[in-house]
């Protein structure tokens, strides 16, 4: 079996068990989150090389010249010695530029990155507080249209950094970011393709990324954005949305509201049963899904029934985990005592 | 030589050609979809095409104790040998539909019979 060295400890893999398996299953307390390739949290440099290649999928070039890899989809081929990622290299600087709330639940904030972020819209940063709390979030911003990255917050019952981005972000405070992530963004090249794009929450924030770069761009085919929620609260952007719609014609938005009786002028329905319901059949069509994941998984094998190919669903669910780092730990133990 | 099949349908291209076309089929049939609603849609469509790659004669690491491994939990929940005559019709209608000549398909067909025991467990 090969084996694992890190911080000068070499402890032997398991048949078929990543790298960040085998430091776990030692004691060891490495940064990870989703476990399958998805957060980019569990980023190891290594300086010998031979890092299989779908442990680099989706990384920079630059980054997989220097060894870095996922060590949650790394299976060792030979012994290996891994490190941590070192900060410099994943991790730039970028602050605050404003913060305004978009709904009573949901903010928006602005922050302006050190040095330009290429990047394509529709994927996610991670964003990382002073004390190293760190969490995901969908780039709403558009390189080529929009000045800073832009995010919406959505605050969640006891969650830290949503809390925190709410009620004590100062403007001009410093985050670290990392990025950009994800493969879920607009492919130029097919202008006619029809895109159908469906989100619940703020699941809307990537997607309304992509028609805008995908308008801009000077697409050519149909343009179909559903958004859900629970309350017409939830359906924040939606004026700007209709705006996008007179100014493109094949731009269309339907909100979208699961709850009962909804308002005049809103459709009821998830998103997902109304899209499906009025495009029945999607062949050719490229789809784009976004938030919650029941919502994201079922949409995604309807939209696979409904006639679309496997390689033009794009999905990007939001698993709500636990992005774990050692100063959190320490964190906890310092509050038990 | 059933290397040579896999070469004279199109190798990985068939493939993947025709295991979105298969895969659909299987995930519209009620009586057998129900078996996949847990299931990782992108982890099952690579599962999917190493099964193809190996009954067109492709290059594969199959074994039929994995066959029996992935499928065991399914057994238990009463995957019997109608669901897999089904699954076996729609591979049938797969290969007919992307225009596979009959006594190539038949070659095929009989690869995939073959799994059956391991398959259903027996």
């Amino acid at each position: 079996m090969p084996s694992v060295e890190f911080s000068n400890r070499v402890y032997e893999a398991e048949p078929s068990e990543s790298v960040l398996d085998t430091l776990l299953r030692n004691g060891e307390e490495p940064n990870y989150s989703c476990r399958k390739g998805t957060c980019f949290n569990c980023m190891m440099r290594t300086p010998d090389g031979g890092v299989p290649e779908k442990a680099q999928a989706g990384l920079r070039e630059t980054l997989r010249v220097e060894g870095y890899f996922l060590s949650c989809l790394c299976v060792p081929e030979g012994d290996i010695r891994v490190v941590q990622a070192e900060d410099a290299a994943i991790y730039q600087r970028a602050l605050v530029q404003s913060r305004e709330l978009l709904a009573p639940d949901i903010c928006r904030v602005m922050l302006e990155p050190a040095t330009p972020l290429y990047y394509h819209a529709g994927q996610f940063l991670n964003l990382r507080r002073g004390d190293g709390l760190c969490r995901s979030y969908s780039l709403a911003s558009v390189p080529n249209l929009d000045r800073y990255l832009e995010f919406h917050i959505k605050r969640l019952p006891g969650g830290k950094m949503s809390n925190w981005a709410f009620n004590e972000m100062k403007i001009g405070e410093s985050v670290d970011i990392q990025g950009p992530n994800g493969a879920c963004f607009y492919l130029p090249g097919a202008p006619e393709k029809n895109l159908l794009l469906i989100g619940s929450g703020t699941g809307l924030a990537p997607l309304v990324a992509i028609a805008r770069d995908a308008l801009n761009d000077g697409h050519s085919g149909e343009v179909r954005l559903y958004h859900g929620s629970r309350e017409p609260a939830g359906l924040y952007h939606r004026d700007s949305l209709f705006d996008l719609a007179q100014t493109y014609p094949n731009f269309r938005y339907t909100g979208c509201l699961s709850g009962e009786n909804p308002p005049l002028g809103y459709t009821r329905g998830r998103a997902d049963e109304v899209a499906l319901a009025e495009l029945k059949n999607l062949k050719g069509w490229r789809v784009y899904l976004c938030g919650n994941p029941p919502m994201v998984h079922g949409a995604k094998k309807r939209a696979f029934l409904a006639g679309a190919d496997m390689q033009d669903i794009h999905a990007d669910p939001f698993e709500l985990k636990e992005l774990r780092t050692k100063p959190r730990a320490a964190e906890q133990q310092k509050s038990v005592a | 030589m059933t290397g040579s099949i896999y070469q004279q349908i199109g190798g990985e291209a068939a493939v993947n050609a025709a295991v979105d076309v298969f895969y659909r089929k299987v995930l519209s049939d009620d009586s057998i979809s129900g078996f996949f609603d847990d299931t990782d849609m992108d982890a099952q469509r690579e599962k999917q095409k190493a099964f193809l790659t190996m009954v067109f004669g492709g290059p594969n690491e199959y074994t039929g104790k994995d066959m029996r491994t992935a499928h065991a939990k399914l057994v238990e929940k009463g995957l019997n040998s109608s669901h897999f005559d089904a699954v076996a019709g729609h591979l049938q209608d797969t290969l007919s539909e992307l225009g596979v000549p009959e006594n190539i398909a038949g070659e095929i067909m009989s690869v995939a019979a073959s799994t059956k025991g391991d398959v259903l467990n027996q």
